[in-house]
């Protein structure tokens, strides 16, 4: 049984909460206390049938308003796969918890209403699961019931977006109609669509294919946490702890420390109390190496011939996530892998638009919920990738130094 | 010496869990001056006690654990807490609800439950001992109001948890800069659920406290559950006391924590009981969770686990 993780996009009105309590209750996550209770407010609020969205509306605050207002993580398993949700509301102020629910996420499942066709809502929730790079898309054609069932509305859906999708970057995009309140093709094929030959929600999400979405050819290893037992029985023992980041690492291997540039070879990989012949993304091992170089927390082992250049000066697409907006000039501290420091915006080159993809050049600010292309020049070197090509040397994160708040999150385009 | 190889470059999802829950550990350790691991002695802090031996291995685990002793525990609890501290060689503190009652800390007036006393308990020994970070045990999967819990959890200099002003958290990479007097509550079981914990309690063959398992048992009824006969919990007129076979489903107050019939006597039979199981954990045999529905996030507002 393996892990997939998947970010669900979609409005109040496209019954994105209803298929995630549809998701839920077919695949048993749902527990009958907690299925009472919701039948009993449905009840009481006069429903003719009983609101699965209620099952997710987590916090009161937000069950008061009807609206989810953040990122909420469910589970459930299938007993081939077992499945994290993150589930983001999707108000247009709410870009940024998008953006939170996809930096994890393999999927993105975008819904619209199969009566409204896509709206200006579902061209942003693709074109920001694209920017994240979120490897797999589907759009769920919600609440076919109300069209007849209709091929032709699931049809022509189906046309307009893939025309959109090509101007933006999707490796994989199955679109699927279903109905999240009557249960068609969500877990169990639909009788009242033969015309689909496609697969079911719940079938896709088992079987989607993830396992090569992970880079395991540039070996990157950035450096957690230097473990020193100063134990008798481990008196000499060193090594380095962390989580591989891409590539594939094996004993013997000769392996580079950036930013020093000093090599040796590995002489044995740990995991808990035993020796692993290989370690590969997202394990957690720890690295011996043959010869005692200076490696320490925020360092990064990778191959000699393949190593990413340190670079202090960055160029990367941000989403803007706090109410003060973000302008040149300003100073913040930078998280990137294992590594922090600070940032100095040089230059807001443009503001894309999520909705019509269009650059503003002339706007030299980015504001809540914007994202826009900036470069960063940066105390200490970063090392990094294209986020095209590691999704995890290629992110990091803005913090505000007085009040220590997450402030923006950006992808790295290049580094010069 | 065991050699293990991946042939298609997959981890199992407990291997991916436990991957994400080290990566945490390792994190915190490295940024924060004095991290604390919070035991209670049930099954996800001993699993948490794990991951961090896994951690840090062969060094020791760089941080003490802390348990809030209700006064109220159970003994079986009790005696595995001392087993698991005793061989990983870790510091131990005890802030004991008793004693702040005693200090003037907390205050009990005879109708609050100790489980909420723990509240005021844990921040005093928090606040006096100064640590900046505390490893807490809870899963996302367990109650509405912990879906949207962050793995750093910050909470302000009164200990408290303001839903709606909680960092965003991308990637892995998490942000823990807090200001003087604030702290992080850290949460490496975020994405386990009930049953991940059992499936890695199993395969890690690991000590939990003995009334996870079935054994028979004195309890009464009250309010619907079944609750253990003890000193701290006089009979009230028209309860009685009858033996049955019966295990905990969590451990807590044992005053509030009610047990159910069972039979499952090993992990495998647990894995199958819960499996099959229409109640959640907590709705089924936790007193203080079913006052009203928003009691959980009642409780973390004001700074529970």
């Amino acid at each position: 049984m393996d892990l997939l993780r998947f970010a669900t996009a979609g409005s109040v009105d496209d019954g994105k909460s209803t298929l995630i309590g549809r998701l839920l209750l077919d695949s048993k996550a749902i527990f009958e206390d907690q299925l009472e209770a919701v039948e009993a407010t449905s009840q009481s609020r006069g429903y003719d049938y009983t609101d699965l969205a209620l099952l997710t509306d987590g916090l009161r605050s937000e069950r008061e308003q009807g609206i989810t207002i953040d990122v909420a993580y469910r589970y459930f398993a299938t007993p081939s796969r077992k499945f994290i949700i993150a589930d983001t509301p999707g108000h247009v102020q709410y870009t940024r918890n998008m953006v939170t629910g996809a930096s994890t996420a393999d999927l993105g499942l975008v819904l619209v209403d199969a009566r409204q066709g896509l709206t200006e809502q579902s061209r942003r929730h693709a074109v920001i699961l694209s920017l994240l790079r979120v490897p797999h898309l589907v759009l769920a054609v919600n609440k076919m019931d109300l069209v007849d069932y209709d091929q032709k509305v699931y049809d022509s859906i189906h046309e307009e977006f893939t025309a959109f999708a090509t101007k933006l970057n999707i490796p994989d995009l199955e679109v699927i109609p279903i109905s999240a309140l009557k249960g068609d093709n969500v877990v169990t094929r639909s009788e009242q669509m033969d015309w689909y030959s496609g697969p079911t929600l719940m079938h896709h999400l088992e079987n989607v294919h993830v396992a090569s979405d992970r880079d395991l050819v540039d070996v990157r290893f950035p450096v957690q946490y230097v473990i020193r037992p100063k134990s008798d029985a481990y008196h000499d023992y060193r090594g380095y702890a962390g989580r591989v980041a891409g590539g594939v690492l094996k004993p013997g291997d000769e392996v580079m420390a950036l930013p020093s540039g000093l090599t040796s070879r590995i002489a044995g990989i740990d995991l808990f109390d035993k020796e692993v012949s290989e370690a590969f993304p997202p394990m957690s091992v720890t690295v011996r190496l043959e010869d005692d170089i200076d490696v320490s927390r925020g360092d990064m082992l990778c191959r000699p011939q393949n190593a990413p250049k340190p670079s202090q000066d960055i160029d990367a697409m941000i989403c803007w996530m706090t109410n003060t907006p973000l302008s040149p000039r300003q100073k913040l501290a930078i998280k990137h892998t294992t590594r922090t420091g600070r940032a100095l915006v040089k230059d807001i080159q443009y503001r894309l638009d999520v909705n019509t993809l269009h650059r503003d050049q002339d706007t030299k600010q980015l504001g809540l919920n914007e994202i826009g292309r900036v470069q960063l020049r940066t105390t200490v070197p970063l090392l990094c990738d294209p986020y095209v090509k590691n999704r995890t040397t290629g992110s990091f994160i803005l913090i505000d130094e007085a009040t220590g708040v997450t402030v923006g999150a950006g992808m790295i385009n290049s580094n010069s | 010496m065991t050699i293990t190889t991946h042939a298609d470059y997959r981890l199992s999802q407990l291997d991916e869990l436990e991957a994400e829950s080290i990566h945490i550990f390792r994190e915190v350790a490295a940024e924060f001056e004095k991290p604390v691991l919070m035991f209670s002695g049930g099954k996800d802090s001993i699993v948490m006690m794990r991951l961090a031996e896994k951690a840090f291995y062969p060094a020791k685990i760089p941080f003490p654990v802390l348990q809030v002793d209700t006064g109220y525990d159970f003994p079986e609890v009790l005696a595995t807490r001392d087993n698991w501290v005793n061989r990983l060689g870790v510091r131990l503190i005890v802030a004991s609800v008793e004693q702040a009652i005693k200090d003037g800390v907390v205050v009990d007036d005879g109708k609050t439950s100790r489980n909420r006393l723990q509240i005021g308990t844990l921040l005093n020994a928090l606040e006096t001992e100064g640590f900046t970070a505390a490893f807490g045990g809870g899963r996302r999967d367990e109650e509405k109001a912990r879906a949207k819990e962050r793995v750093y959890s910050h909470r302000d200099e009164f200990g408290q948890w303001d839903p709606k002003n909680q960092r965003p958290e991308l990637w892995s990479l998490y942000n823990g800069r807090i200001h003087e007097g604030e702290h992080m509550r850290i949460f490496p079981l975020s994405n386990w659920t009930e049953l991940d914990i059992w499936h890695y309690i199993g395969r890690e063959e690991i000590e939990i406290p003995s009334i996870y398992f079935s054994h028979q048992r004195r309890v009464f009824q009250r309010d619907g559950m079944l609750l253990s006969e003890s000193e701290f919990n006089p009979l009230r007129p028209g309860e009685t006391v009858e033996e049955r076979t019966v295990r905990f489903r969590t451990v807590g107050d044992l005053t509030l924590t009610g047990c159910v019939e069972s039979e499952a006597a090993t992990i495998p039979e647990i894995i199958d009981e819960i499996a099959i199981a229409r109640v959640t954990e907590r709705g089924a045999t936790r007193g203080d969770d079913r006052f009203s529905e928003a009691a959980m996030e009642d409780r973390k507002k004001e700074g529970y686990f």
